[in-house]
């Protein structure tokens, strides 16, 4: 054994491979290579001339799948080409990149030359480690109520959007995108655009929004389409993060990324795991699941001694409406919390349709309060959430005994609840409250109730503020 | 470490690597595979090919790659200097791996689980000529304030040994030689420090009752579903339920000499959280650092899968340690769950044949084993101490139908279903009262009672009935209203909603809700039943239920938590004696 002599690759890489054993999908099989490394960078040639890039799936002594991040459309097993560069995929970063329209490689897609920094990172990133995180606890101010008040955003968070087909999840993510403040802090947010396999309108829907606020200019938009290849979406969101980890922790910028629909990326995911005749858990996705989506998620937050921080608004229709569909599912496991939408109360044409009851803000606790926010939020929210919870419950009641039935509270609920939806979750798509308004509503609305009722606030709490 | 080349990489597919022309190796042996010494282990051997997990990132592995041997299964560096570290999922000291590579965890690089540099005072406890056996005392060191750490003779040392030199008192690192020991001529030199391989439970004496409550300050827990020392329990639930925030409040709170918290596959933001927090915490009851109790192992979800795998044997084995020096050790696994998540994918990397929903067939097995390694146990050294298993648990969607649920139910006595519509309702702890049960409530009844003049287990007993009970009562109202029903069952509503306010229901972040002394937990049940039984009374002669309700008494009761501390529990009995005043003032009323 010891004297067989080791090959150094360093000196076979970038050599040439012409003629494919196999191509299946979007993977392309490759025999009689020399050692190939696990995720290296590979550079494909089609017959046409054109250059592709990919990925190395898996590699032994014999043969090595490489999956092809453009498709492999117009490859044949001939006179395909291949260079295994050596090197994992890497995006060479730089602030340049703000402004610009991309591919999910990083590659132009506004007509203008492709941007080059000076330094090539792997886009799979690295974990942090979590005696370098700093806990965030800075308070974004979105101006909507509902999240402001009861799942409130913290600067490096990652809270993503569970929406459903034709629900105004687009909305509010461009409401937050113009809104978000953090409030005495001056640096204005840069923002990271992620499009997997989102329709056409979709996207300029957002380049509109960001057009007509004026911030397109702090935009970096990785768009990758619906009628593009399904596997460039599996690439997107880490070439967008690893833009976003140079913003935020090296130029110290604030760096909101919006990553959309996480449903379709997971979808690319699945798509390989079959062709690759892996062995699939829940409803066909590939058992890493959990772990590949966490690669992206905790990707976000704050490094302790650099200012700058990522704060994830990842976006994704839960199929059917459903939950406990995987996608969600493990989504929330590795989130900070999620905001879920309604479809009743989308309906009902109440903007945002948020389910606040579903909703969840981790962070929340460290970031509201007094110095923060103010001194009773921590309180009013609870209660909100109490309050609330009971209306579900009388109108259930109301529902089979009738409104007339119900006790004087009960029905003092029902009003609440309206309020509640109409006024306090209700809100228009430019409106922005700011936390004091939000606050002083939610008092609104609870002083309806008889103060009695009020468990979770302190009595201080209630003589300041209750006006019933 | 360039130890014996053991054979060549064949095939790379993510964490699992197949390995060819193998001459020695054994089964779980520790090995390094390629110029960047990625740290693996052997799980499979057939003819002359291995399989091999790498517990880093596989980027850049190819075939052809040397891997080295170690000679050694993957094994915990045990010895003073664990208390208050972080630890990834094999044992690397992640401030440490900070100095070395920054920010982000590099690949290839390692460091020893304790600091070789730090003195510690050693105390020696034998003397020369002493017979001694493995999991001896052969000396002590002050490792905090509060832990006491016991050299022991290593586990691995089978047989009776003679003493032959000891070091003498003073200050040394750990791997000074601190005693020469012999046995048949063969003589073993000793520093602090032993090694002990994780996936092996540490030997002990004999297992002892479990008849010891392990207390959290948790009011739900700790009158309703008590835990033991030694004891298991699961906490299943699905996101946003609640998991963390309760593990956390244990791991704060809980009269547990040790606290292991093992972050397997969960956020980084939440290890965080615990490392920025437990430092400021201060121990109810030994007014020390919470840090000076507590070793972590974060090994969060984007860090490489089979680390998750290992992380929770690195971290009974840390566990065991400490009992087998006399001390109660409880142990947080958070999550189960992605430990299972981590089997799963391993087991479909190496193509094995799966049985439910993907999970290899050996789960169940991996489950019982995991939690066999609690116990109430005597030491080798003769010492009592207990290592106890706080294993939550995400099943998928939120059913715990599921087979990691479903298993560990077999193999946990104890069962906190944490309820998504409490959860909703931000009912915290989102303990479920009716999913939940606890096999030690029987063993520990005389603990309990011998401190509440035997009241614990009969109120237990009757504030359980009142709660089933008013589970079919709210059937009732919701499809004819509250009104329908007479004061009588009303009022049982009634006391229900108190007690969940203000007994189940406990406020984390609040400075006196959050830590329930057993004392104030017997006080408040106790009063909350006999609101219930002068309620009831008063009832029977004509009160009406309202009038109760708006006692001023009660709504002190419901704030009871919030304003009465720990330390004045006859807040409580003024308040009973209240109750009692108010009661027979209504009851004259309408006497008649």
């Amino acid at each position: 054994m010891r004297t067989e002599t080791v090959i150094d690759r360093n000196l076979l890489k970038g050599r040439e491979y012409r003629g494919a054993s196999r191509i299946d999908g979007p993977l392309v099989y490759m025999r009689n290579t020399h050692p190939v490394g696990y995720g290296e960078l590979v550079e494909i040639i089609a017959p046409d001339g054109s250059r592709r890039q990919g990925q190395v799936l898996d590699t032994s002594d014999d043969v090595v799948c490489v999956q092809v991040f453009e498709g492999t459309d117009g490859l044949d097993l001939p006179d395909t080409r291949m260079h295994f560069l050596g090197e994992p995929l890497s995006l060479s970063v730089t602030e340049d990149m703000l402004g610009r329209v991309m591919d999910g490689l990083g590659h132009s897609r506004d007509g203008g030359a492709d941007p080059r920094g000076s330094d090539d990172r792997d886009v799979n990133g690295s974990p942090v480690n979590p005696t370098s995180r700093e806990y965030p606890r800075d308070f974004i101010q979105t101006g909507i109520s509902v999240i402001d008040g009861m799942t409130t955003l913290i600067q490096g968070q990652k809270l993503p959007i569970f929406s459903g087909n034709g629900l105004s999840h687009n909305q509010l993510a461009a409401q937050i995108v113009r809104q978000a403040k953090v409030r005495g802090g001056a640096s204005e947010f840069a923002i990271v655009f992620a499009a997997m396999g989102v329709k056409y309108d979709v996207a300029k829907y957002f380049t509109d929004s960001f057009e007509e606020t004026g911030v397109l200019d702090n935009v970096a938009l990785f768009l990758s389409l619906a009628d593009d290849p399904s596997i460039e979406r599996t690439i997107t969101p880490r070439t967008a993060l690893t833009l976003a980890e140079h913003l935020a922790f090296d130029k110290g910028k604030q760096v909101l990324v919006i990553m959309t629909d996480m449903t379709n990326y997971c979808e690319s995911l699945r798509e390989i795991s079959t062709l690759r005749g892996e062995i699939p858990s829940r409803k066909g996705y590939p058992g890493y699941l959990y772990s590949n989506l966490a690669e992206l998620y905790e990707r976000s937050g704050k490094i302790s001694g650099r200012s700058g921080s990522i704060t994830q608004l990842p976006i994704l229709t839960m199929p059917n409406d459903d939950i406990s569909h995987p996608i969600p599912d493990l989504t929330g496991y590795i989130t900070e919390g999620q905001i879920v939408f309604d479809r009743d109360l989308g309906g009902r044409g109440i903007y945002p349709p948020v389910n606040c009851l579903s909703s969840l803000s981790r962070l929340m606790k460290d970031g509201i309060g007094e110095g923060m926010t103010r001194a009773d939020h921590p309180h009013l929210s609870n209660q909100l959430f109490a309050s609330y919870s009971h209306v579900k419950d009388v109108r259930n009641l109301a529902s089979v005994i009738g409104e007339e039935e119900l006790s004087e509270t009960d029905n003092l609920y029902m009003k609440f609840g309206e309020f509640f939806e109409q006024r306090f979750l209700n809100q228009a798509f430019d409106e922005d409250r700011s936390i004091e308004q939000t606050l002083d509503l939610a008092w609104e609305g609870l002083s309806i109730l008889p103060a009695e009722e009020l468990q979770r606030l302190t009595e201080e709490e209630i003589g300041e503020h209750y006006k019933g | 470490m360039q130890g014996r080349i053991i054979g060549q990489v064949k095939r790379v597919n993510g964490p699992v690597l197949q390995v060819k022309g193998i001459t020695d190796a054994a089964m779980m042996e520790l090995v390094h595979v390629g110029e960047g010494q990625i740290v693996g282990e052997i799980v499979k051997l057939s003819g002359s090919t291995a399989t091999v997990q790498v517990y880093e990132d596989a980027t850049g592995i190819a075939p052809g790659d040397n891997v080295y041997g170690s000679g050694m299964s993957l094994s915990c560096e045990l010895g003073p200097g664990l208390i208050g570290n972080i630890y990834d999922g094999i044992q690397r000291p992640l401030e440490e791996l900070r100095r070395l590579s920054g920010d982000f965890i590099g690949k290839g690089i390692s460091a020893g689980a304790v600091d070789e540099k730090r003195l510690w005072h050693f105390v020696p406890v034998v003397s020369v000529g002493d017979t001694v056996s493995r999991g001896m005392v052969l000396g002590e060191v002050d490792e905090t304030s509060r832990v006491r750490h016991r050299i022991m003779v290593p586990s691995s040392m089978q047989g009776e040994w003679t003493v032959i030199s000891v070091e003498s008192e003073g200050d040394y690192d750990v791997r000074h030689e601190i005693a020469v020991l012999e046995q048949d001529g063969r003589q073993k030199r000793l520093d602090m420090v032993q090694y002990h391989p994780i996936r092996v439970p540490r030997p002990i004496k004999d297992r002892m009752n479990l008849d010891v409550p392990l207390i959290t300050g948790l009011r739900v827990i700790d009158s309703l579903f008590p835990l033991a020392k030694g004891g298991t329990v699961a906490i299943p639930g699905g996101f946003g339920t609640g998991k963390t925030m309760t593990q956390h409040s244990i791991a704060q709170w809980c009269d547990a000499d040790i606290i292991v918290y093992i972050g397997c596959g969960e956020r980084g933001n939440e290890m965080t959280d615990v490392l920025r927090e437990f430092p400021h915490l201060v121990d109810p009851r030994t007014g020390k650092s919470l840090m000076e109790r507590t070793i972590l192992i974060a090994n969060t979800s984007n860090m490489p899968v089979s680390a998750r795998e290992a992380s929770i044997y690195t971290g009974i084995t840390m566990a065991e340690y400490y009992r087998d020096m006399g001390y109660n050790v409880a142990i947080m696994a958070d999550s189960t769950s992605r430990w299972a998540e981590a089997l799963r994918e391993l087991s479909g990397r190496m193509e094995e044949m799966p049985a439910e929903e993907g999970f290899p067939a050996y789960l169940a097995t991996r489950i019982a084993q995991f939690y066999e390694r609690a116990g109430h146990v005597r030491t080798l050294c003769g010492e009592e101490g207990s290592v106890s298993i706080i294993g939550a648990v995400s099943p998928p969607g939120g059913d715990f139908s599921e087979p990691v649920t479903q298993h560990t139910r077999r193999f946990v006595r104890c069962f906190w279903g944490l309820d998504r519509s409490l959860a909703s309702a931000r009912h915290y702890p989102a303990i479920s009262w009716l999913d939940s049960y606890s096999e030690y409530a029987g063993e520990l009844k005389s603990w309990w009672d011998d401190r509440s003049q035997g009241k614990w287990s009969r109120n237990r007993a009757r504030i359980m009935e009142l709660l089933q009970k008013e589970t079919r009562l709210q059937q009732i109202v919701k499809l004819v209203g509250a009104d329908a029903l007479p004061d009588s069952q009303n009022f049982i509503l009634e006391v229900c909603t108190l007690f969940k306010n203000a007994f189940l229901q406990q406020n984390a972040f609040d400075e006196i809700d959050r830590y329930c002394s057993p004392e104030k937990q017997i006080a408040m049940m106790d009063l909350i039943l006999t609101y219930y039984d002068e309620g009831s009374q008063a009832i029977a002669q004509g009160v009406p239920m309202v009038k109760i309700r708006r006692l001023s008494v009660v709504q002190e009761m419901a704030r009871m938590r919030f304003n009465i501390s720990n330390d004045r529990i006859e807040e409580i009995d003024r308040l009973a004696l209240k109750l009692h005043r108010s009661m027979t003032q209504l009851g004259g009323l309408y006497e008649d």
